[in-house]
């Protein structure tokens, strides 16, 4: 009966042992090492019997700090993997020199760039933004969690079922073999008859789905839940930027899901969107995907604009200069992030006024990104600035970014671009403004808002190391390249003739080394902020003499955030009640109400892997399975009208008396 | 210090202006000289301004230090309409100047416009006459037709300098992008589509060429030679390529066509008139229908209902799956070949044998249909922003896609057997 | 929200830095999020992202409806009538659902549920209609993979109809909860909910009928 290939075909679709890639070492090894991690991981959750907390107090939580905190530990788990694929492509690129043909072969380099851009994209920097939005802006506008908490904890697990999917091709069949944004007709149906773009497609649209509700949680969040008092231009800028950033995800994920829906009919149903033949258009994918591509730079760079703008003034001590006119930068650079797209294929031959309106609209956005600059910078002007990891951060930032932004302009002209089009040129730079800007915003953010989240600040001498080895790394390895690229060295090559050209990628390999010591040092850091956690304590739940509503309440703050709404009668909120004399409220409190911890979340993501895993082998049935269990997931879920609750008065004020206590300890 | 790294952003920069010998920054063609004179200008123009924001950014840290007592302490001081003032208008200057270079450059060096000069000193003379390059960029290497001279070559392509060159582009099933760094900048090859590249080279010598789009696994391979070379050279080299004794036509092309890496230098001293035009139009294979016809039924009203033999002569991407050959991105599931491995580590090149007893009819459908502008349609595919490649029949170059505006004649749709397919 | 401020909760200057919510005031509501109006917005939202994505699936028939492929064209395939008739049956189920709509606000079940069960049975009515144009389309090979511009044009109505179809499933669950709960708060919202997405699906219908009907058989 087993042996019959129809039934084999049936049930396996067209997974077979041969997916498993038991021939290629790199992987093996790491199967081998990621499996024994993963047991090491579980046997351990087993033994201190943690899994009952871990899915009552984390996975089923709707609390918006933990969800924050999920994103951004998944963000950086997916960073060790990205930057692993770094470290590959850096190697290869140092010794694939002069007929060498390097450890890699095309097949396997192909996917390593494809996964690298991917997984830094999608599943570092869009969980780390997520993460660190969902995280702050409920505490900055005085709300108890978001709008809607249960899409919060979805919106996480979906994000997460995307990782899973997209990690499952290491170990079973292939990825992606396209680059990133998978052009077709490479990434058609005819041209990559394999698993691999399924993979890409599934993974990305799984998370998208999290990606889009997660930004019309916080929007709404923060149109309707702040803090009575708080207008819009009282809001904390980091709030403004992630308003728009939401709104720009609202506005671009559909365009993406649209387009990857056409990709898979393509794919599955033989349709004719982007095929050569039969009335298809491929260069109308290259205009689709980058309608969405190009607003999500900005998706990216806005919340670490607004960090920066919040480590800036709290270190400088000292209002931000010109909140005004960060706002209105913050808005143009929203609208204009539409008009821009085409920027990215001058080389397509749209026609010589075509080319100069996009490439004179890009440069358009460089003018408020140039207020923006300006205003940090007179920020510090007359301030008394305290250099404390997250404002190393910042400076770094400052300094790496406005170069980055110069070569971005630069590429802006097409006549230019024709020539540093594709090139490691174009690489240097979007890694010039992505890890100068998003990463180390992000960096910046860990740091100011950890203490905030763990009720102890993370070991400033590691800081500082992880700094220096990122910025100093990141000028070694990406300088090269920019080198490289006026040498018209293209990207997404895997060997190279020329062998002058080895010693500009043996110092990039360099710089990838260093920044993986400031990858490294992080880990120490927190490593080593946990076992000092006493010393580094934080039991005032304002460390940083911050400006902010955040800081008003306890490190870690409560469930509830706040026992009462803050009520808001200037910018910069805390500061002004710092400065006002505040007192504390130590009575009259009241239960509270919140929403109840569910599972559903984490069931309908792990429904997902199974659909969409039965999607990519052609495994029907389970395909349809998935699906139909998704369905009746969600509607029972819809019977459950008994979604909150009320803390107790009583809990409430056990919690607040403890910190009074701590407080007054605080003043002896 | 950032000051160190700084010094380290700015090398590159500093040897742009001392001059040096990477090729973006010494081209030898003309056009891509003015494109490097772009990128100075234009870096120069915005170091106008991010260098002092760079300094300032280092002055104000280490001024306003916090154990800097002596400075001045306004923790209040947040808004000044005249720093506001001059923090927008200072950029919007730079970019209002960029921008118009921009706009001016752009139009200028337009990869579609014709040359009106040499180099710097010297115009385009009447009597010089162009040399026409078709360029077809095949899975993964590149092919270059010589209409004027009945000759084609596979990975090599000579030029005399100082002579106009017109490339028209496409590509067999992938985009790529034609690039010679040293003669001017790349532009994309499309299948179906057709683009244009007008260039001169003005110094003898050997550059490399290549493709900038990732294209699939035998990408990094997918280089020629450029040769610039004398009048008598390039007449030399012509006579080369004709003393070949291998020809170049449909059958030739489909077997060359075929996905295969690291393809070695050919020559073919004839090729079949319109094999250019062929590749374009996806109608290598004579039992494919032209897309130019598919267009012009399109235009007159589509098939009808009864043209479901229509389906068969435009299906293209499929052509090496039902020729039992892999694709170019297939490996598993696809394929017997395992998810990774070295049995992919690239293919041998395959000799050129073209199939036997296939048919040799040629194609010229073209002329056929009267009362439509044909080069409206000859090698924008389907529409969208490539549309350019119509800007020699008057259509918008704005919207792009223009040319797929046909007015669909309503006295009837076209017969669906009105194709190339003459049998 | 409540503005009653907490007496005494301040020092010496008159400004209230925090306030005593009352948390009662709203609990009759029966709400889970706990703030008013955050989901009609937050549904809105979703509905505009809904929108963008028949954007792109508009947009991309814009380019490639008229890439017949040497096949059928829309004046071969379509028939107006048929058409005309699926169009009324969606617009008449806006109309029911209007009506259901006021019922609610008369805190009317009954009436609410008549309402609803005509709605559902004019969508079932448009979805069913559509179902027997696929199929009569596909009849005539006239299938998305025959050409772009029939897969853009079954991109574009599939799409439609599943939206439809995902209506009409939400509708009756939303029958069996007012039948359980009758018309709770929760059960109100997800009502007016539906009701937005169920007029924007007539929204979209009328573009999709100018401009892939209308325009494609006449214009």
């Amino acid at each position: 009966m087993f042996s019959d290939p129809d039934l084999l075909k049936f049930i396996f679709g067209r997974l077979t042992l041969g997916a498993i890639p038991l021939h290629e070492p790199i992987v093996v090894v790491t199967g081998i090492v990621v499996a024994l991690g993963g047991l090491t991981l579980v046997g351990a959750l087993t033994y201190f019997k943690l899994w009952g907390y871990l899915w009552r107090e984390w996975f089923t939580s709707v609390d918006h700090k933990k969800v924050g905190i999920m994103y951004i530990i998944l963000a950086l788990v997916m960073l060790m993997r990205g930057f692993a694929d770094a470290i590959m492509m850096r190697l290869q690129q140092a010794i694939s020199s002069g007929g060498s043909e390097g450890f890699l072969n095309a097949h396997h380099y192909d996917q390593i760039f494809t996964a690298h851009g991917v997984i830094m994209i999608f599943f570092v920097a869009m969980p780390l933004v997520t993460g660190m939005m969902n995280f702050v802006v409920p505490l900055q506008i005085g709300a108890r969690d978001v709008s809607f908490p249960f899409l919060n904890n979805f919106s996480f697990w979906m994000t997460a079922a995307g990782v899973i999917l997209m990690n499952m091709s290491l170990f079973i069949g292939e990825f992606a073999r396209t680059g990133w944004l998978a052009y077709p007709p490479l990434s058609g149906g005819d041209y990559s008859p394999g698993v691999g773009v399924d993979y890409y497609i599934w993974s990305l649209q799984v998370a998208g789905v999290g990606t889009l509700l997660s930004g019309i949680n916080l929007i709404v969040t923060i149109v309707k839940m702040r803090a009575p008092g708080m207008t819009m231009m009282k809001m904390p800028i980091f709030c403004w930027t992630s308003l728009c950033t939401n709104i720009l995800i609202v506005a671009a994920f559909p365009i993406l899901t649209a387009t990857l829906t056409l990709l898979s009919l393509d794919r599955y149903v033989g349709t004719h969107f982007f095929t050569n033949d039969l009335g298809g258009n491929p260069m109308m994918y290259i205009n689709l995907i980058w309608i969405w591509g190009h607003p999500e730079v900005y998706i990216l760079i806005l919340p670490a604009f607004g960090i920066f703008s919040e480590i800036v003034a709290t270190f400088c001590r000292k209002r931000l200069f010109g909140y005004n006119s960060m706002v209105y930068a913050t808005v143009v650079i929203t609208i204009l992030s539409y008009l821009v797209w085409l920027h990215h294929f001058f080389t397509m031959g749209s026609g010589a006024s075509v080319n100069s309106f996009f490439g004179i609209t890009t440069m358009i956005i460089s003018i408020p990104t140039g207020a923006k600059i300006f205003n940090w910078l007179f920020t510090m002007y007359k301030g008394r600035i305290k250099f404390d990891v997250p404002m190393l951060w910042t400076m770094g930032f400052m300094v790496t970014f406005i170069f980055g932004g110069m070569t971005g302009v630069l590429l802006a002209v097409p006549p230019a671009d024709f020539v540093l089009h594709n090139s490691l040129f174009l690489i240097a730079h979007f890694h010039h403004v992505i890890i100068g800007g998003v990463v180390f915003g992000m960096f910046a953010g860990m740091t100011y808002w950890f203490p905030k989240a763990f009720g102890f600040k993370l070991d400033p001498f590691w800081g500082k190391m992880s700094f220096w080895f990122w910025i100093v790394g990141f000028h070694f390895a990406f300088i090269p390249l920019y080198f490289l690229g006026l040498m018209g060295v293209t990207r997404r090559l895997s060997q190279f003739e020329d062998t002058s050209m080895q010693i500009y990628f043996i110092t990039a390999a360099f710089g990838a080394f260093l920044i993986f010591l400031g990858i490294l040092s992080f880990i120490i850091q927190v490593a080593v902020s946990i076992l000092r956690r006493d010393q580094l304590r934080d039991t005032t739940g304002d460390p940083w003499d911050g400006r902010t509503l955040e800081w008003s309440t306890s490190s870690p703050p409560p469930a509830y955030n706040f026992a009462f709404s803050p009520n808001i009668h200037e910018l910069d909120s805390w500061n002004d009640m710092k400065k006002r004399a505040y007192e504390r409220p130590v009575k009259g409190f009241r239960p509270i109400h919140m929403p109840k911890n569910t599972g559903t979340g984490v069931i309908l993501s792990a429904l997902s892997v199974v659909m969409c895993f039965g999607l990519i082998w052609y495994m029907w049935w389970m395909a349809a399975l998935g699906a139909a269990a998704i369905l009746i997931v969600s509607i029972a879920h819809t019977f459950n009208y008994d979604q909150d609750f009320y803390i107790p008065e009583e809990e409430v004020v056990r919690t607040e008396d403890k910190r009074t206590a701590l407080l007054a300890k605080q003043v002896a | 210090m950032p000051s160190k790294l700084t010094a380290l952003i700015l090398l590159p920069l500093l040897s742009v202006l001392a001059g040096c010998n990477w090729v973006v920054m010494q081209p030898s063609g003309d056009i891509a000289v003015q494109q490097r004179d772009l990128i100075v200008v234009s870096t120069l123009l915005m170091l106008v301004i991010v260098l002092p924001v760079f300094l300032l950014i280092l002055f104000f840290a280490w001024r306003y230090r916090a154990t800097n007592e002596k400075a001045k302490y306004d923790a209040d001081w947040h808004h000044s309409t005249r720093l506001e003032v001059v923090i927008w208008s200072a950029p919007l200057a730079i970019i209002i100047v960029l921008g118009s270079i921009t706009w001016i450059a752009t139009h200028k060096l337009d990869p579609y416009r014709p040359l009106d000069r040499i180099d710097a000193e010297r115009p385009v003379s009447d009597d010089v006459k162009p040399l026409n390059v078709e360029v077809v960029a095949l899975d993964w290497k590149w092919m270059f037709v010589y209409p004027d001279y009945g000759i084609a070559t596979i990975n090599e392509m000579a030029a005399p300098v100082d002579v106009p060159i017109n490339f028209k582009i496409t590509s067999s099933s992938i985009m790529n992008s034609f690039y010679v760094p040293a003669l001017a900048g790349q532009i994309y090859a499309m299948p179906g589509m057709q683009t244009k590249l007008h260039a001169v080279i003005n110094k003898e010598g050997v550059f490399d060429g290549f493709s900038a789009n990732y294209s699939g696994d035998g990408f990094s391979h997918m280089r020629f030679k450029f040769h610039g070379v004398s009048n008598e050279g390039f007449e030399q080299w012509v006579a080369k390529v004709k003393a070949s004794d291998v020809t170049l036509g449909r059958d030739e092309y489909r077997v060359l066509e075929r996905p295969s890496e690291k393809e070695p230098v050919r020559y073919f001293s004839s090729v079949e008139p319109n094999l250019f035009d062929a590749v374009v139009n996806l109608c290598v294979d004579p039992s494919k229908m032209c897309m130019k016809d598919m267009m012009h039924i399109d235009m007159m009203g589509g098939g009808g209902t009864e043209s479901a033999e229509n389906i068969k002569k435009l299906e293209y991407d499929n052509r090496h799956a039902q020729g039992g050959e892999d694709a170019p991105g297939a490996t598993y599931p696809a394929t017997e070949r395992p998810a990774r491995g070295e049995a992919d580590q690239g293919q041998e090149p395959k000799a050129l044998t073209p199939g036997a007893g296939e048919p040799q009819d040629k194609i010229d459908g073209t002329s056929e249909h009267q009362g439509h502008s044909m080069d409206n349609m000859d090698m924008n595919g389907s529409g969208g922003h490539e549309g350019h490649g119509t800007q020699d029949s008057k259509t918008d170059p704005q919207t792009g896609d223009g040319e797929v505006t046909p007015q669909v004649d309503q006295n009837g749709p076209a017969p669906a057997q009105l194709n190339n397919n003459k049998n | 929200m409540s503005n009653s401020t907490a007496p005494s909760a301040n020092t010496s200057e008159a400004v209230r830095f925090y306030i005593e919510e009352d948390e009662h005031a709203h609990a009759s509501d029966g709400h889970d999020d706990g703030h008013d109006g955050g989901t009609a917005l937050g549904f809105w939202i979703y509905l505009m992202s809904d929108c963008l994505i028949f954007a792109i699936l508009f947009a991309t028939y814009a380019v490639i409806g008229r890439n017949y492929a040497a096949g059928p064209s829309p004046a071969d395939l379509f028939d107006l009538r048929l058409i005309l008739v699926s169009t009324f049956m969606l617009l008449f189920s806006s109309i029911t659902y209007g009506f259901s709509m006021l019922a609610m606000e008369k805190n009317n079940l009954k009436g609410t549920m008549v309402w609803l069960a005509a709605t559902f049975l004019f969508g079932a009515a448009f979805l069913c209609l559509e179902f027997y144009e696929f199929y009569h389309l596909f009849h005539e090979g006239a299938t998305p993979q025959r050409s772009g511009f029939l897969s853009a044009f079954f991109a574009l109505v599939g799409t439609h109809g599943l939206h439809v179809a995902f209506g009409l499933i939400w509708m009756a669950v939303l029958m069996a909860q007012l039948k359980m709960r009758g018309l709770i708060g929760a059960n109100k919202r997800r009502l007016m909910c539906l009701s937005m997405f169920w007029h924007f699906l007539d929204v979209i219908w009328i573009g999709v009928f100018s401009v892939v009907y209308l325009m494609g058989v006449i214009g």
